[in-house]
């Protein structure tokens, strides 16, 4: 390191100083952050080599809230596994349980009445305000917003959690959807309640687009932050709101039509960029398009029993085979591949994460940005490391 | 122009802030614990036993150990012996009942498995949340006594619930004391009239209504 001697600089004339200065490398410097961050959404670890302030390589770390959750859903029955899936991604155990149920009925070949696709198409769009509303949250908090948009995503959320648990007895582990329909019937005024939400969810919208989306700060922090072209995203498999504001068109609402959501008229928003903003944005958009799909739901929600009648709880078993069923989460694909040997439990036991195999492709997206930047990307991406870990 | 983006967000903040002075909208905070939220009834917490009388929970309990929710508890937080004599339920039926129950509170998800899978409405999930305590251990291991509570706090918590498990346990006794007097009918039959060989006509036309009812 001699040329970085300050006397040899302070001695040097004027151009001279600026080569030393070009010279003047430090070593790489190797971050650790977390697994004990506040930005890393969770127990994860980014272990991030930077040049100055620019990230030059990136290795996420996880595994530390690893609970065995595939294994545990070999040991116990198909029925026991229904309150586990709550605690994958904790945000949105709706829509954890409904790919849970769609798969375990498509191996026993159960069919749902129809009260039940309609009320399991309400569940899973409320989870999806509920979950991209936290997201902006979240990630302003990234930005160094400290408070504001998050109290106010939260204030919006504590109303959906509020509805959950008048339904389903908790919060967020709500546990709702069997084999062959949901477990309870709405209460009196809850619907009244959910429309009351729905209605006033587009005003609230608004007001958080006001507040955030022209915001000069945020667009400074995430227009060209972290772009993620077309061809990478697809073949490293992601999916969800990421895809989609990469401009690839596809989801899985439109691509299986599972459930009723082929009678639901909305359209898929997708993005132009595929930068941060964009991931923003996407999530803004699709949350418009959920009212849309939430309105008449609510309208139309059929009477009628809300479980086949023919379901069984005790002594579950399901014919040998194997299945697969994911729907579109808020995060993207989520979905259950199970092998039945005809036991009451599963012979294997499989969750397809979306937040985890997006997050695979972090280390692509951070490179070449400052670290501060990094924190706002991996906010972007939306993980929740109980799904990421399981 | 550059700054009109940050000044629409502040009238959002400041519409906020002077709102939640006087608009009830953004009154969204409780003052726990000095006032309280009114739980949905819905809510749910660890389960409790169901006593049939609150004077003698332990020789009440509705639970007759048959071990199906200790089954299929997902976390495996129950812990049921059964009794080694019987003795009588609600219905004066002979039953094994609970000589150890136990769940532990720090392993239980309150998932409300054991509740849907029983199938004498034994177990039930309670309401109370202010479980802390100072012994981890025992503290949080609930024995029999500790989880019994009687029927009448079971329809006070969950009155829908609890008005449908009523109506078909009074639906099982009713079939129950059929049966009892149809097992009984044909005895005293024969014995009122024994040299007739008509009289058991009379019990066959009598028998059928039970199940019929049951059904």
């Amino acid at each position: 390191m001699s040329a970085a001697d300050p006397s040899l600089l302070a001695s040097a004339p004027g151009p001279q100083i600026r080569a030393v200065r070009d010279e003047f490398h430090g070593d790489l410097l190797e971050v650790s952050m977390g697994p004990h961050h506040p930005s890393t959404h969770g127990v994860f670890r980014m272990m991030a080599t930077l040049d100055g302030e620019t990230v030059v390589k990136l290795k996420p770390v996880f595994g530390y809230l690893h609970r065995n959750h595939e294994k545990i859903g070999e040991n116990t029955t198909y029925l026991g596994s229904m309150p586990y899936t709550d605690r994958l991604d904790y945000f949105c155990a709706m829509t954890n349980n409904w790919a849970y149920a769609l798969a375990v009925e498509r191996l026993a070949g159960q069919a749902v009445p129809e009260r039940a696709e309609y009320l399991r198409v309400i569940l899973a769009e409320l989870t999806r305000l509920l979950n991209h509303t936290c997201l902006a949250g979240f990630l302003l908090q990234d930005c160094g917003a400290s408070g504001t948009p998050l109290m106010y995503a939260f204030r919006e959320r504590e109303k959906i959690l509020d509805l959950f648990e008048s339904l389903s007895g908790s919060r967020m582990m709500c546990n709702y959807q069997r084999f062959g329909g949901c477990r309870v019937d709405p209460p009196p005024g809850w619907l009244e309640a959910a429309g009351r939400l729905v209605g006033g969810y587009g005003g609230f919208l608004d007001e958080y687009e006001a507040l955030l989306t022209g915001n000069e700060i945020l667009m400074a922090r995430t227009q060209g932050i972290g772009r993620l072209a077309a061809p990478l995203a697809i073949s490293a498999g992601v999916t969800g709101p990421m895809l989609r504001a990469s401009g690839v068109d596809y989801d899985l609402r439109k691509v299986d039509g599972y459930g009723f959501y082929p009678r639901f008229a909305f359209r898929v928003p997708l993005g132009a960029h595929g930068d941060t903003y964009d991931r923003y944005m996407i999530r803004m958009l699709e949350m418009r398009e959920s009212i849309r799909i939430l309105e008449p739901a609510l309208r139309d929600l059929p009477a009628g029993p809300i479980i086949d009648p023919k379901a069984r709880l005790r002594g579950f078993r399901a014919k040998p085979g194997e299945a697969y069923g994911r729907i579109e989460g808020p995060k993207g694909e989520i979905g259950f591949y199970l092998i039945s040997t005809g036991g009451p439990n599963p012979y294997r036991y499989r969750v397809r994460p979306p937040s985890f195999v997006n997050l695979t492709i972090l280390e692509d997206l951070c490179l070449g940005h400052s670290i501060a930047d990094a924190v706002v990307i991996l906010g972007s991406i939306d993980i929740v490391l109980g799904e990421v870990d399981r | 122009m550059i700054g009109t983006g940050l000044l629409k967000g502040l009238a959002v903040t400041a519409r906020n802030f002077l709102g939640s002075f006087h608009d009830p909208r953004r009154f969204v905070t409780t003052q726990y614990p000095e006032e309280r939220t009114v739980l949905p009834e819905a809510y749910r917490n660890f389960p409790f036993l169901v006593s049939e009388s609150a004077d003698d929970p332990m020789g009440t309990l509705r639970c007759v150990a048959c071990q199906i929710c200790e089954k299929e508890c997902p976390p495996q937080c129950i812990l049921i012996e059964k009794s080694a004599d019987k003795k009588p339920d609600a219905n004066g039926k002979m039953q094994i009942y609970p000589a150890v129950f136990a769940i532990d509170t720090s392993v239980c998800m309150s998932c409300q498995i054991c509740v849907e899978v029983c199938p004498f409405d034994a177990i039930k999930m309670d309401q109370v949340f202010e479980l802390a305590t100072t012994n981890r251990f025992g503290g949080l291991l609930l024995d029999r006594e500790a989880l019994a509570k009687p029927d009448s706090y079971f329809h006070r918590i969950h009155p829908t619930e609890a008005a449908e498990v009523e109506a078909r346990l009074a639906a099982g006794r009713k079939a129950a004391q059929d049966k009892a007097r149809a097992a009984a009918a044909p005895k005293a039959a024969p014995a009122a009239s024994a040299p007739s060989v008509q009289p058991p006509a009379a019990p066959v036309a009598e028998a059928p209504p039970p199940p019929g009812t049951a059904a």
